[in-house]
């Protein structure tokens, strides 16, 4: 016993040191300077009008040629008897031209009492078909997802997904490997004042199970519609409010409402100087859906990072 | 099954991308009851200084803020095109884009400020 005893102390020891290894450190101050210095020198962000602060659904509206948003989305739920958890999606989203917006996701979560997990990683690329501005504006969206069955950021809910898959504990869902393509058809108008969206989602695991598949829909409206010529943080311009709606719709072999979630979730996004804060909290519509789930988003822009990068040491 | 779903997936890239091909809006195209639109916020003076600040927050960053262009890809925006299109040419451009040649579409403005940026526009013209 004695024995064993020395031996976890000696561990400890051992990763006390290792964790505080002077050249790691060194290593570690070098790391944090050379971001500070990078962040430094990029454009700086700018501040962009009327944003749709929808968490699930997608509009038509695309990223502007050049420039590079940088979005982390935080899901923060508990489903019965199980521990809360806090999943974080940072998303970064380029536009390649006035009609393609290409992203990658990086998924992670923390589950109290369990562990702190990266879960995996999405590559989306959003087409707009029609150059022209219609009545209703199709946007064809294709994602390839790698990701753990631990991933509890809800980005989507499709096929029969509910309260169960993210009670499991971390330990067993991190096994699960999930290889999925996602299709998704997003039709979205703006209307007066209003962006009404409507996505409807096919995903399939490349491993041999069916296709799923799921909807989100969602409707803002800016406070204030007219500009009020005055640089401000709190004018009524500068917040835009709404509500999205979203679920599953089972698969190829049970089409249905039931046996899957559905949640609805007022949003509201506020316009910084330096970038969009957004909140909703979504309720479940069902007993398979949790009872509520709260989100937190915060984006920012750097305007026409190609052409800042082609100025500063690329070829043109 | 997994060529399927590839073959899937590519016939949903190419159709978006045949589809991109379309003809883009030019101002040519301008159907004639918006071209003969008027600025409903024309004889508020205030709305120039509205839309300066939409102009700073929206579009400074690829015209330039003395809205001169970049030289390149980017065109400056004190033109004779500009001068003599009508409020309406303007509105619409700015709700169409041309997605094709890197102008976004900025239907996600409220109307009111896509004006209150044409009052802005026509205001530096001189």
């Amino acid at each position: 016993m004695r024995l064993k005893e020395s031996h976890i102390q000696q561990a400890r020891l051992h990763v006390f040191r290792s964790s505080y290894h002077p050249r790691r450190k060194f290593g570690r101050l070098l790391s944090a300077l050379f971001f500070a210095a990078l962040i430094s020198a990029l454009p700086s962000p700018t501040l962009k009008a009327q944003e749709k602060p929808y968490f699930v659904t997608y509009s038509h509206d695309l990223e502007e040629p050049g420039n590079l948003e940088i979005e982390s989305k935080t899901a923060l739920g508990q489903p019965p008897e199980s521990h809360r958890y806090g999943a974080l999606a940072t998303e970064l989203e380029y536009g390649v031209t006035g009609w393609w917006t290409s992203e990658l996701y990086l998924d992670g979560q923390t589950t109290g009492q369990e562990s702190t997990l990266f879960t995996g990683f999405r590559l989306e690329n959003r087409f707009r078909p029609l150059m022209r501005e219609h009545w209703i504006n199709p946007v064809l969206y294709v994602e390839f997802e790698n990701i753990t069955g631990a991933d509890k950021n809800m980005l989507e809910v499709v096929g029969h997904d509910g309260q169960a898959d993210l009670a499991e504990p971390n330990a067993d869902t991190r096994q699960e490997h999930e290889h999925e393509a996602e299709l998704k058809l997003i039709l979205s108008s703006n209307l007066k004042a209003w962006n009404i969206s409507e996505n409807f989602i096919a995903e399939k695991n490349l491993g041999h199970e069916p296709w799923e598949f799921g909807y989100a829909l969602g409707a803002a409206r800016p406070l204030r519609t007219l500009g009020s010529g005055k640089p401000c943080v709190f004018c009524l311009e500068k917040f835009t409010a709404g509500a999205e709606m979203y679920g599953g719709l089972g698969d190829v072999a049970s089409l249905t409402l039931g046996d899957t979630s559905h949640y609805v979730a007022p949003i509201v996004g506020w316009q910084l100087p330096v970038g969009r804060l957004s909140f909703s909290t979504g309720f479940g519509l069902n007993s398979n859906s949790l009872d509520r789930v709260y989100r937190i988003g915060w984006a920012s822009e750097l305007p026409q990072i190609g052409t800042w990068f082609r100025r500063n040491g690329g070829t043109r | 099954m997994i060529r399927r779903t590839l073959g899937i997936l590519c016939l949903f890239i190419s159709a978006g991308l045949l589809l991109c091909a379309a003809s883009a809006p030019r101002w040519s195209k301008i159907p004639a009851k918006d071209h003969n639109r008027t600025n409903p916020l024309a004889s508020r003076p205030e709305s120039i200084s509205a839309g300066a600040l939409i102009y700073k927050e929206n579009c400074g960053q690829c015209h330039k803020a003395d809205a001169m262009g970049d030289g390149h890809k980017k065109p400056g925006l004190r033109s004779d095109r500009i001068k003599s299109a009508t409020d309406g040419d303007l509105e619409w451009f700015l709700r169409q884009g041309d997605l094709g040649h890197g102008m976004p579409s900025w239907s996600r403005l409220p109307e009111a400020q896509r004006w209150q940026l044409v009052s802005y526009l026509r205001s530096i013209q001189n």
